[in-house]
């Protein structure tokens, strides 16, 4: 099975891999910080997505796709194109060397984020497991 | 898309001649006392002075330096208003000027906020010159900085784009006088960061080629450089080799030995190059049962193996042992005379430091926890990797 991104079930099922993952949770044990992502719109995606996750102590939570940035309060929003977020998923682009190019733009505390490189890593190390189906492909 | 960030060089004999080109009115030199002690600010200042800057110096700065130094050195450069910012020394006062010259560019971040993930503006009050003093940070052309936190004791790692050097001056006549341990120890750290520069996941073509040839310098000239202090060819080709290491491991980042290794300088105070370079034949064997390809293919580039694979990448971390052993160098945390009982109350500390250092996110082969702990233990013990 694959999920679409970006979608409810995508976000839901990151969630459940990084619930999974031990490496996530013992790298992440003292990390209290919610995470939004937007995706974009270019030109293989129209629309603005927001994915919200949840995220503390280690484990995340909730997740959901929301209408709007609004409903919900992150501490940190990652904001880039669609196809950029794509390159992240499929491993093409490391996203901390996207964010050095400002390829995406992350906003929140940056003093407490450098602080839990390898969580970070084993967040995008999970995306990359999650079996995606990318719309207009 | 990556991208390469480099001062201007000017390297070889005489190459502090080109301060007179520099113009200004104030420079504040960063040091430490014992540069300060052994004179080797003073060609520095002369010719600073003799274009008619007024200089103040500012000397404070410690080995691994700390984060309250570089605020006091940010205050005096407000004081000051300094258009250049002059490091002399080693990795330390060097590291410690780029954050001193952020620091006063933009008062308003916190040290560690410096990172490579804001635009800082810089060049508005001052420009940063560095004289390296020993052959082997290569902090005078990178944009990193290292700075330790005393409240936790552990090492931080910052730095942007921004704050590479104007201007660096490669001057082997600055390092012709290190002692023999300095030497040797500053010697491997430019090797840890030439090998790790090309291994890391972030490797570029615009940096293996430099990596690759500081390698191979410094298998070949170390030793002498240690063993005869006077020989000139041998201290200019280990002065080179450690800024090429720098511009290579500047762009590409360095890797696992330094994210242990800067555990172990902060936590059990071992001197930087000693401790990475103990760490990194055991982070090679690691990498080499599941990404050895990197390692395998520099060992071939400069002539250490022909072997693929993990054989390969083996046999270059047995070349590291075995030119650390040749120059009389620890391979071990207990050769490093770190007790026992002193290393088993500190794991627990070196495995969450290393794991959360920015260092590791650029390793081939990503380690959990338990397998760090065992890397730490082995490298205490001097027991090759076999997992």
């Amino acid at each position: 099975m694959s999920y679409r991104f970006p979608s409810d079930e995508w976000i839901k099922e990151l969630t459940r891999l990084l619930n999974e993952s031990e490496s996530y949770a013992s790298s992440a044990q003292n990390w209290e910080g919610d995470f939004m992502f937007e995706i974009q719109p270019d030109e293989a995606f129209a629309d603005t997505a927001y994915l919200f996750l949840g995220l503390y102590h280690g484990k995340s939570p909730d997740a959901a796709l929301l209408a709007s940035s609004d409903e919900r309060e992150a501490a940190y929003c990652v904001s880039a194109p669609y196809g950029t977020w794509r390159k992240v998923i499929d491993g093409a682009l490391d996203p901390i060397q996207g964010m050095m190019m400002r390829k995406l733009k992350l906003k929140g505390d940056l003093m407490k984020i450098m602080r839990y490189p390898k969580a970070a890593k084993e967040i995008v190390s999970c995306c990359a497991l999650v079996p995606t189906e990318w719309p207009g492909t | 898309m990556w991208t390469f960030v480099s001062p201007r060089i000017v390297f070889g004999e005489d190459a502090l001649d080109s301060l007179s080109e520099i113009r200004g009115k104030r420079a504040l030199i960063v040091t430490d006392p014992d540069i300060l002690r052994l004179g080797l600010a003073a060609p520095v200042i002369e010719r600073l002075s003799a274009s008619g800057f007024e200089t103040q110096i500012f000397s404070d700065v410690e080995a691994n330096p700390e984060i309250p130094t570089v605020l006091r050195g940010a205050e005096l450069a407000m004081e000051f208003e300094p258009d250049w910012i002059v490091a002399v020394g080693g990795g330390s006062p060097l590291d410690a000027a780029k954050a001193i010259w952020v620091l006063y560019e933009r008062p308003d971040l916190q040290p560690a906020e410096i990172s490579p993930f804001i635009d800082l503006g810089l060049r508005k009050k001052a420009r940063l010159i560095t004289v390296p003093t020993t052959s082997g940070t290569g902090a005078d052309v990178t944009w990193a900085i290292v700075l330790s936190d005393p409240i936790e004791k552990r090492k931080v790692g910052l730095g942007n784009w921004e704050n590479v050097p104007d201007l660096a001056l490669v001057d082997p006549a600055m390092a012709a006088g290190m002692p023999k341990q300095l030497t040797a120890d500053t010697g491997l750290d430019a090797l840890t960061h030439a090998i790790e520069g090309y291994t890391s996941t972030w490797h570029t073509d615009m940096t293996d080629g430099l990596c690759a040839h500081a390698a191979a310098d410094v298998f070949e000239f170390l030793l002498r450089a240690v063993a005869d202090g006077t020989d000139m060819e041998a201290r200019t080709r280990m002065h080179h080799a450690a800024t090429s290491a720098g511009l290579g491991f500047g762009n590409s980042m360095a890797s696992m030995a330094h994210a242990m290794g800067h555990a172990l300088g902060a936590t059990l105070g071992l001197p930087h190059g000693r401790a990475v370079s103990i760490c990194l034949p055991y982070t090679l064997e690691f990498i080499a049962r599941q990404a050895p390809e990197r390692a395998a293919q520099l060992a071939h580039r400069i002539g250490v193996s022909s072997a693929d694979g993990e054989g390969g990448a083996r046999t270059l971390a047995q070349a590291v042992r075995d030119l650390t052993r040749r120059i009389d160098n620890p391979l071990s945390l207990s050769e490093a005379d770190i007790s026992k009982d002193r290393f088993e109350a500190s794991l627990d500390k070196l495995v969450a430091d290393a794991e959360n250092d920015t260092q590791m996110i650029t390793s081939s082969r990503s380690p959990s926890s338990q397998e760090l702990r065992k890397l730490f233990e082995a490298a205490y013990e001097g027991h090759s990797i076999g997992f």
